[in-house]
């Protein structure tokens, strides 16, 4: 009982728009709804003979369109089947008004008609399109977020210059490992100081870490804007000092070292507090007993502290790189083109192109990705070892 | 013993940690090779601070640490080459038992074999020979404890450090292992130096003990001179079960004097460190030695009207508890012997005690 009011908000703030996600990325029920006697009529044409479907389905299409046309449907199809094929949006909205105006009992036949509205309507492509994304429940999407289509001959890989998506996976996985890799090299001497200072230093040392943690993320994004901008802090010190010539100022923002310069300064107590928390209970005993067994500073460093810091590592690393993996806000702001993540893509296809469809498909495969990686650590390490206290 | 014996030689040493209050004050000790000396004391008496400074791992504030004849004051812990035990076991946990040991070893550059060799004679002489693939955590903590000695050992040190090694273990064990690591200590012939704040453990497995307080040595001596003839009412106090009356002294006869207690009552005492009539003192008589049998004594000893409080039964002693001038915690122990006595509350007993059982200490 106690429970239950979480449990309802994780329902429905969580668990439900999830599940919704999922269901986006496969659902395609729009073009059955808006057109359902044509996709029955597209069942008896042969899309791969190159011909145009016979009147059948020029007059099922005109039937159709003239209910979607006084729902207003008709234009939300033609975004849906723009994602598809580019232009297919503006042959609805044009084709609106004039198929609005027949009467479907009188007017007919329709073929040349409706070729005569918009001559998109005489390429046997158009009606392919139409065909092959008519089933309600769809792989398109998927397939588009790997860089594929669905086409009349089945899945086909995207003409060159439309495959980035794979790209920018890949670039998501490599960033967030790099910067999960530098954090681990920041964070390490920074949680063994504060594990092994005396308290009052380490408390110090310890808010100066919290301090950045507390500070809204838009501000340091913005300071880091600042910092490496070529105007900024770094490179203006840079060529005053003499070291970088004014004409040669470095390229360290809106790409990828600016990405994981920004990111690393952001997730970096992610790093530092499961380590420090984990250093902290390795008592200084197991030290001084390996010295006193003989062993030198740093073999006691490497055989004995570090194996047992281990966990700390990982624990730290699983939430950096899920966290960097998704990571949104920095990105977009010092990342410019070649160091967005693939979560950049998701926001665009949600706020901009408004095709949902494919960055539920994204979003669904990110989610996977994840909690492979996950299932993976869970094996090769052991989540039993992660200690987050 | 003269000091080119001494295998291990504090001399005037002094450490303070924050530069204002000292905690361990003008050190003098000195142990020659195969002695096992024991260092008892509370907690906050300097003790651990003191094999600290002998590990290694805190530096002495003043003067010198001598180890075979060497100071080693600036010599860093891991090329002393002392064993040490430490209170919790220390075990690597991620590593095997035999890893355990072994890692002293691989630290010496020992070749594998020669390695392997060691670690199963050490295994064995702990009678752990078949857990040498067992994880730290799948042992008890009496087993934990033999793995810990044995790796202090593997690597033939000459000095041996323990701090506080049976601490955690419940009594039996405890008094099993008091034994066995006095009779590997003897065995092996290793130098032990070894702090505790169990007074039984001191007396038990030790040599010699110092007996630490404030930072400073209070006694150094072997258990038996210890416990009969502690040299100051701290010691008198720590060691063992103590009876203690205070008073002044009255009249000091040699061997022998006075105490007139502080309820006007008289007693004899022999003066260990009082020096003239009129200084006050608190007397000390341990439990066993006090007679309520007047025909023990002398004809003319001074005896204490008392009164029972409490009798408890422990199996082979008999113990009591008496008012005695105005002391209510006088405790009296007798053998369980078929003659013995036994005293019943709320009875009037006169007591009394030869005079050299009772010893007039400082106040």
């Amino acid at each position: 009982m106690l429970v239950a009011p979480l449990l309802l908000f994780v329902l429905f703030s969580f668990i439900v728009p999830i599940a919704s996600m999922l269901f986006r990325s496969v659902e395609n029920g729009i073009v059955q709804d808006t057109l359902p006697l044509t996709v029955e009529a597209l069942q008896n044409w042969d899309e791969t003979t190159g011909e145009l479907p016979d009147e059948a389905v020029y007059d099922a299409f005109v039937r159709d369109m003239i209910v979607a046309i006084d729902n207003k449907t008709h234009t939300r199809l033609g975004s849906r089947l723009n994602y598809e094929e580019t232009g297919m949006s503006s042959m609805f909205r044009r084709s609106g008004r004039k198929l609005g105006k027949m009467d479907p009992e009188t007017d007919g036949p329709f073929k040349d008609q409706v070729i005569e509205i918009h001559d998109g309507w005489g390429d046997p492509n158009t009606w392919a399109v139409i065909k092959t994304h008519s089933p309600a429940v769809t792989n398109g999407y998927f397939l588009n977020a790997v860089d594929m289509r669905r086409t009349p001959e089945g899945a086909q890989s995207q003409p060159e210059d439309k495959q980035i998506l794979i790209k920018l996976f890949g670039r998501t996985l490599f960033m967030s490992l790099v910067i999960t890799g530098s954090c681990i090299l920041l964070a390490y001497p920074v949680s063994y100081l504060l594990a092994n200072l005396p308290m009052r230093v380490s408390n110090l040392l310890m808010i100066l870490v919290l301090l950045p943690f507390w500070t809204s993320l838009l501000v340091r994004t913005s300071a880091w804007k600042v910092m490496l901008q070529q105007q900024g802090v770094i490179n203006e010190t840079l060529v005053w000092l003499g070291l970088v010539a004014d004409d040669a100022r470095l390229v360290i923002i809106n790409n990828q070292i600016g990405t994981i310069v920004a990111m690393t300064h952001i997730l970096l107590p992610f790093m530092i507090l499961p380590m420090y928390s984990v250093m902290q209970t390795i008592p200084p005993t197991y030290t001084r007993a390996a010295k006193s067994m003989g062993a030198t500073n740093w073999t006691t460093f490497w055989r004995i502290y570090f194996p047992q810091s281990i966990p700390g590592i990982g624990a730290g690393s699983i939430l950096v790189f899920i966290l960097a993996i998704g990571y949104y806000i920095t990105p977009e702001i010092v990342g410019g083109t070649k160091g967005v993540f693939i979560s950049n893509r998701i926001a665009y296809h949600i706020s901009s192109s408004l095709n949902w469809g494919l960055a539920a498909a994204l979003g669904t495969i990110l989610l996977a990705v994840v909690m492979l990686l996950y299932w993976c650590y869970d094996k090769i390490v052991g989540i039993d070892n992660v200690k987050l206290g | 013993m003269s000091n080119d014996a001494a295998f291990v030689e504090f001399q005037r040493v002094q450490k303070s940690y924050d530069g204002e209050v000292l905690v361990v004050k003008d050190l003098n000790l000195s142990l020659p090779k195969g002695e096992f000396l024991t260092m008892l004391g509370p907690s906050g008496s300097g003790k651990t601070t003191c094999l600290m400074m002998l590990a290694g791992f805190e530096t002495a504030t003043h003067g010198e640490i001598m180890l075979d004849g060497r100071p080693i004051n600036n010599i860093p812990p891991h090329k002393r080459g002392i064993g040490m035990v430490f209170q919790n076991y220390a075990l690597f946990p991620h590593m095997t038992v035999a890893e355990n040991l072994s890692f002293p070893l691989e630290v010496r550059k020992m070749g594998k074999d020669q390695r392997e060799e060691k670690v199963k004679r050490a295994l064995d002489m702990v009678q752990m020979g078949a857990f040498g693939s067992r994880r730290p955590a799948q042992l008890s903590g009496g087993q934990q404890q033999r793995i810990a000695l044995a790796r202090a050992l593997v690597f033939e040190p000459e000095l041996v450090l323990m701090d506080e090694p049976l601490g955690a273990l419940d009594k039996q064990l405890r008094e099993h292992m008091q034994f066995e690591i006095t009779r590997l200590a003897h065995e092996l012939g290793i130098t032990t130096v070894y702090v505790t704040h169990d007074q039984t453990e001191a007396l038990t497995m030790s040599d010699r003990v110092a007996v630490f307080d404030d930072g400073r040595i209070q006694q150094l001596a072997p258990p038996d001179l210890l416990y009969e003839e502690p040299e100051n009412s701290f010691v008198a106090q720590f060691i063992g079960e103590n009876n203690t009356l205070e008073g002044v002294v009255k009249s000091i006869d040699g061997d022998s004097c006075v105490v007139a207690l502080d309820d006007g009552s008289e007693i004899d005492a022999k003066p260990v460190n009082v020096h003239k009539a009129g200084d006050r003192t608190k007397v000390s008589i341990r439990p066993e030695r006090v007679e309520f049998n007047k025909e023990r004594l002398h004809a003319d000893a001074h005896t204490l009207k008392a009164t029972v409080k409490e009798f408890i039964y422990m199996g082979d002693v008999f113990r009591f508890r008496l008012s005695v001038a105005g002391n209510d915690e006088f405790i009296i122990k007798t053998r369980n012997a078929p003659d013995a006595v036994k005293l019943q509350p709320g009875q009037e007993v006169e007591i009394g005690w030869l005079a050299h059982d009772c010893r007039a200490l400082d106040a």
